[in-house]
């Protein structure tokens, strides 16, 4: 199970289904965040460099399993946990991450590996202190998807379960099943519910007054000119770039 | 199949049936002398009749290049480059293991899981995660280990293909050249896996003899296996 953060930082995570409106809030929080002067970084779901090489290969030949699928999505998590979230909270900074270990929760249950065989798998990962959970219902999520895209991806649409041949359908039935998962953590985690169907702005205003509440008394690293901050890593870039060609 | 033919969860989202293959594996540090081995089984198992395939760590076609890239790039973590492997070594199983066994092969497994909790363990990994994580892991019919002493395993390594960084555990800063390096990692190691060796009932074969005589050795459980004539205590589970 997650481990509590013993670091100065501060763990703010953001979760729900495709179309919940969370990479929009946690967006928005990270500006008003900044604004104020504290050190912040955003880290966003499988995003890391390295891990990104094998995961486009297997997504091209769709030859993920379930199982590869869950563990290679955790060695994403895992690289951007020790180059970069880890060390940052020791830092005493504010890490925003864009999905988190309850995606995989989620997502690698719903494609049928088991629960606690994933959830120990994070375990090295802390529980965030302010885990936001955008919940929407699933007719209104699947909509914004469907609607603002051209065109669903395999994985994402969920057709390695077999759910169904229309990837508009087999998208649905595998939100749904997702939506579930996160139902059942709101009490395993304590997650905080936001309803994701308030307008945008509104929203917000209950993120920011939830995240004033965690983060007082909090010092954190100063930040006064209030710079964004990158992480690099340049040798894996250049393997990528490398790879790419 | 049932669920006892796994370490843990084994694949919960699949029925594989029935499994009429063996899967045997040879364990060892590096420079042992495994690949040989492997060889020479193979050649002995196919005059013997018997269909075989084999496979190594880090060869399935998923990870194979990621893996390759991040070792050149030495960027990656302790807890990364685990998972990394045990993508891989998931991979492996499902695709090509698995498959084999139930197309009735005998699969000769260069390595298994429990290399990598030994090269985890020494990085810092903790050893009940490792396990959990490797509870997809099938259980063997017949784990061979491959015992050598570490002076042995450096003069064939300096008279074969040399000592090289990751053999020597040189990412762990534990001397400032690879000799050194590889006396502290290797002995360290081989410790790991004489515990292995007990905990999963590994077939100890003395490797500090030629490839002939290590072959001889190996011959005779697996033949035992092939016969059903195993003692409990040769036999993982």
């Amino acid at each position: 199970m997650l481990r509590p953060n013993d670091t100065k930082g501060k763990l703010i995570v953001v979760e729900g289904i495709d179309g919940s409106g969370k990479s929009t809030q946690i967006d928005l929080l990270y500006k008003w965040l900044l604004s104020k002067g504290y050190s912040v970084y955003f880290s966003e779901w499988n995003s890391s460099a390295l891990v990104k090489s094998t995961t486009k290969v297997a997504k091209k030949s769709q030859s993920f399993t379930p199982a590869t699928f869950s563990i290679l999505h955790c060695t994403d998590f895992a690289d951007r946990w020790e180059n970069s979230i880890y060390p940052l909270l020791k830092a005493g900074v504010i890490v925003l991450a864009d999905r988190y270990a309850f995606t995989a929760f989620a997502r690698d249950v719903a494609r049928g590996n088991d629960p606690k065989w994933v959830r120990d798998m994070y375990s090295f990962a802390f529980m965030p202190d302010a885990a936001l959970y955008f919940r929407v219902p699933l007719d209104i999520a699947v909509g914004r998807i469907t609607g603002s895209r051209a065109q669903l991806k395999y994985y994402e649409a969920g057709m390695d379960l077999g759910l169904s041949d229309s990837y508009e359908e087999s998208f649905k039935l595998f939100q749904g099943k997702i939506l579930n998962e996160y139902d059942k953590m709101v009490d395993e985690f304590g997650l905080t519910m936001i309803d994701g169907t308030l307008p945008v702005k509104e929203q917000q205003k209950k993120v920011r007054a939830y995240i004033r509440r965690v983060l007082e008394g909090f010092e954190g690293l100063p930040n006064p000119d209030k710079q964004p901050i990158v992480v690099e890593n340049p040798q894996a870039q250049k393997k990528v770039n490398k790879g790419g060609k | 199949m049932t669920n006892s033919d796994f370490y843990g969860v084994g694949f919960p989202y699949r029925d594989f049936g029935k499994l009429p293959g063996k899967l045997i594996v040879l364990e060892g540090t590096d420079g042992v002398g495994r690949s040989t081995q492997v060889n020479m089984l193979r050649h002995w198992l196919e005059e013997e009749g018997y269909a075989v395939a084999d496979t190594g760590l880090t060869r399935s076609e998923l990870t194979g290049p990621g893996l390759d890239a991040a070792k050149s790039g030495h960027t990656l973590g302790p807890i990364t480059m685990s998972l990394f492997y045990a993508s891989d070594f998931a991979d492996r199983l499902e695709n090509k293991i698995i498959p084999a066994l139930q197309a009735g092969f005998i699969v000769l497994s260069d390595r298994y899981f429990y290399s990598m909790i030994a090269r985890d363990s020494i990085r810092g990994i903790d050893k009940n995660w490792s396990r959990v994580l490797y509870g997809m892991a099938l259980r063997p019919h017949l784990i061979l280990y491959l015992q050598a002493s570490v002076p042995s395993l450096v003069q064939r390594l300096i008279h074969g293909r040399g000592l090289n960084y990751w053999e020597s555990g040189m990412d762990l800063h534990l001397a400032d050249n690879f000799y050194d390096s590889f006396l502290t990692y290797q002995t360290a190691i081989i410790k790991e896996l004489e515990q292995l060796a007990r905990e999963y009932n590994f077939v100890t074969i003395n490797a500090d003899r030629t490839p002939p005589e290590i072959f001889e050795d190996l011959k005779l459980p697996i033949r035992l296996l092939l016969h059903n004539r195993l003692t409990k205590s040769e036999r993982p589970f």
